[in-house]
């Protein structure tokens, strides 16, 4: 009889010895799944200098940590990612396996699964446990958001799932909280790789910009047209105390950051209300919004799919709508 | 050293539905996969461009494999008229249903039945799966390493110098051969069929490889072989109590910001 797996492992991907949101997030949901499962929660973070971490990952739900600090881990290296991973799994055996859906995560997870014979899922939204046997319920979006599916691994041990980030809710940090903390050897056979890390650059946001946490947000699509109308949408959301987002194809074009894109592939936002200018409302967007409290829709196109979901829909030309709205925005104020 | 000699390059691509004529059927919760036409996943076009560079710059052979339905050869002879040398195709009714780790297993006896292979190459991500697993996963099993959302491709005396672009930075990278790179839209701008590749994709014959030529179980591949299973789908919806304002501009602006108010939002 092999030894029973147990346990929820959180790979931690930290940045600049700081431990990233998705990695608060998914400690949050490990715990609260932890819970219902009658298991432990276990973070598992490698880098260089980030001993200091292990108290945060106890304080957002961590039950022990691994860590494996050394040198080597300052950058992330696929291969040497995969081998630590791989081997600590092999030897403590998890009954679960989080990391999140980040290009880093994307790259080694895999690895990681097909060394040790079982599922991944990629790209969760959403984690469960079933009440009868325990089993991960794994939920995910398919065909750009417009099927969602629940995938499980029953047979296989660890499940592993790869999580969206911005997705799960973090729990409040509770600093009190008492967790154990195992210094692991960095072995140097994890270290033999022909990958050479040359240099690496990471651009300032993490992720952390102030559009999860809005109460209000105006969004600017494809149907914006003039950078004119891009100032007026911004003064808007000023008169409004919104926060500035935008679909894809506005920072594809880079008109807006990045940072600033709501969205499967971006961030999901869950204000009070939600202004979209010139949004058509393709699916990967909206999966983004879906939870906002009050939509509405500006867009000249009445076809438009984002009025499916509307609060308010006005079937106008931006052009007409930006100057009309800060008149009266501005005449009330 | 990749100077030295002649690159052989494998290139794994897959037939997936065309995204602009999928449907979905909101009774059963699946993708009504008949009414989509089937084109080469777009990010595979641009491994295939990067594969066609190297072998430009260092000479050598591409060997393109996909594992699907038969109909998946129409695919390969796609990738054969923009320029690839050899194809195979990987199928066999084992294989069908099945999940990431099953699919590695199969793309990975392929690639080691061939004679050899200094660099594989896949796309970031296929369209219809969006799992971007298959790659780094078949290099785990070939025991090579990855790298993936590769954008940028610099060759040096002994290695390859990458550029990976993140969500959230850039990473330039080392690393020496054989390796399996995942690749990113914006390395290169995918080259179209040339008449004379056209004639000879008609032409040549491309093998078919099941479990028997792969030296594969049934139950190692396919439903049987995948550890993963879906067991729900919906069709997503989202509903809203819609109310659609009328009027002048002005009208439907005031009558906004009235509601607003009354939300407290304004």
């Amino acid at each position: 009889m092999t030894q029973k797996n147990t346990g929820i492992w959180v790979w931690c991907e930290t940045h600049e010895n700081a431990m990233t949101s998705v990695s608060r997030e998914l400690l949050s949901e490990a715990s609260r799944l932890a819970l219902k499962r009658g298991t432990v929660t276990c973070a598992l973070i490698f880098g260089s200098d980030i001993a200091l971490l292990a108290k945060e990952a106890v304080s957002f739900g961590a039950d022990r940590v691994y860590l494996v600090d050394h040198p080597a881990l300052s950058s992330f290296n696929d291969d040497i990612f995969t081998a630590i991973l791989t081997d600590l799994a092999r030897q403590y055996r998890p009954e679960i396996i989080l990391a999140g859906a980040t290009d880093r995560g994307l790259a080694f997870i895999p690895r990681v699964a097909t060394s040790l014979e079982t599922g991944l899922t990629a790209n969760c939204i959403g984690l469960d446990i079933r009440e009868e046997d325990g089993v991960l319920l794994q939920t995910r979006p398919a065909w750009e958001g417009n099927l969602m599916a629940t995938i499980v691994c029953a047979e296989q041990k660890p499940q592993m799932a790869t999580v969206r980030p911005g997705v799960l809710k973090v729990s409040e940090p509770d600093h009190l909280r008492q967790g154990e903390v195992i210094s692991v050897e960095c072995n140097q056979e994890w270290l033999t790789t022909n990958i050479e890390i040359i240099s690496s650059s990471r651009s300032i946001n993490t992720g952390s910009s102030n559009l999860a946490e809005a109460e209000a947000v105006v969004c600017i699509g494809r149907g914006i047209g003039s950078g004119k109308n891009l100032e007026m949408a911004k003064e808007v959301a000023a008169l409004l105390h919104a926060e500035i987002g935008a679909t894809r194809p506005i920072t594809d074009e880079g008109l807006l950051d990045k940072a600033l894109q709501i969205g499967q592939t971006g961030v999901n936002i869950t204000p009070r209300l939600y202004i979209g200018f010139g949004v058509s409302g393709a699916m990967p967007h909206v999966i983004g919004i879906k939870n906002a409290e009050v939509i509405v829709a500006v867009n000249k196109d009445p076809k438009a799919p984002i009025f499916e979901m509307s609060t308010y829909g006005l079937v106008a030309d931006v052009n007409e709508v930006l100057p009309a709205m800060l008149k009266a925005l501005k005449g009330e104020g | 050293m990749i100077e030295a000699k002649r690159l052989q390059i494998v290139v794994c691509i897959k037939q997936v539905p065309d995204a602009k004529s999928v449907r979905f059927d909101k009774e059963t919760g699946t993708l009504v996969r008949e009414s989509a036409a089937a084109v080469i996943n777009p990010y595979d076009l641009h491994a295939l461009e990067a594969g066609f560079g190297l072998r430009e710059k260092l000479g050598g052979e591409i060997t393109v494999i996909s594992m699907g339905p038969p109909q998946a050869m129409d695919a390969l002879r796609e990738a054969v008229s923009m320029g690839a040398d050899n194809a195979v195709l990987l199928s066999d009714r084992a294989f069908a249903g099945a999940d990431t780790l099953a699919t590695t297993r199969v793309l990975a006896a392929a690639i080691n039945r061939l004679p050899g292979f200094d660099l594989v190459l896949c796309g970031k991500l296929t369209v219809d799966g969006d799992t971007a697993q298959v790659g780094p996963g078949l290099a785990c099993r070939l025991n090579i390493p990855s790298i993936t959302c590769v954008n940028h491709i610099d060759l040096e005396k002994e290695a390859m110098l990458l550029t990976r672009t993140y969500d959230d930075g850039q990473d330039v990278v080392k690393v020496k051969l054989p390796v399996l790179l995942t690749v990113n839209k914006s390395l290169n701008t995918p080259r179209l069929p040339s008449f004379k590749g056209k004639m000879r994709a008609k032409s040549l014959q491309i093998p078919v490889w099941g479990c028997a030529e792969l030296g594969l179980e049934p139950a190692e591949t396919g439903l049987a072989g995948s550890p993963t299973r879906v067991i729900k789908t919906e069709v997503v919806s989202f509903e809203a109590k819609k109310e659609m304002l009328t009027g002048t501009v002005q009208e439907q602006v005031n009558a906004l910001l009235e509601r607003l108010k009354a939300h407290g939002m304004a």
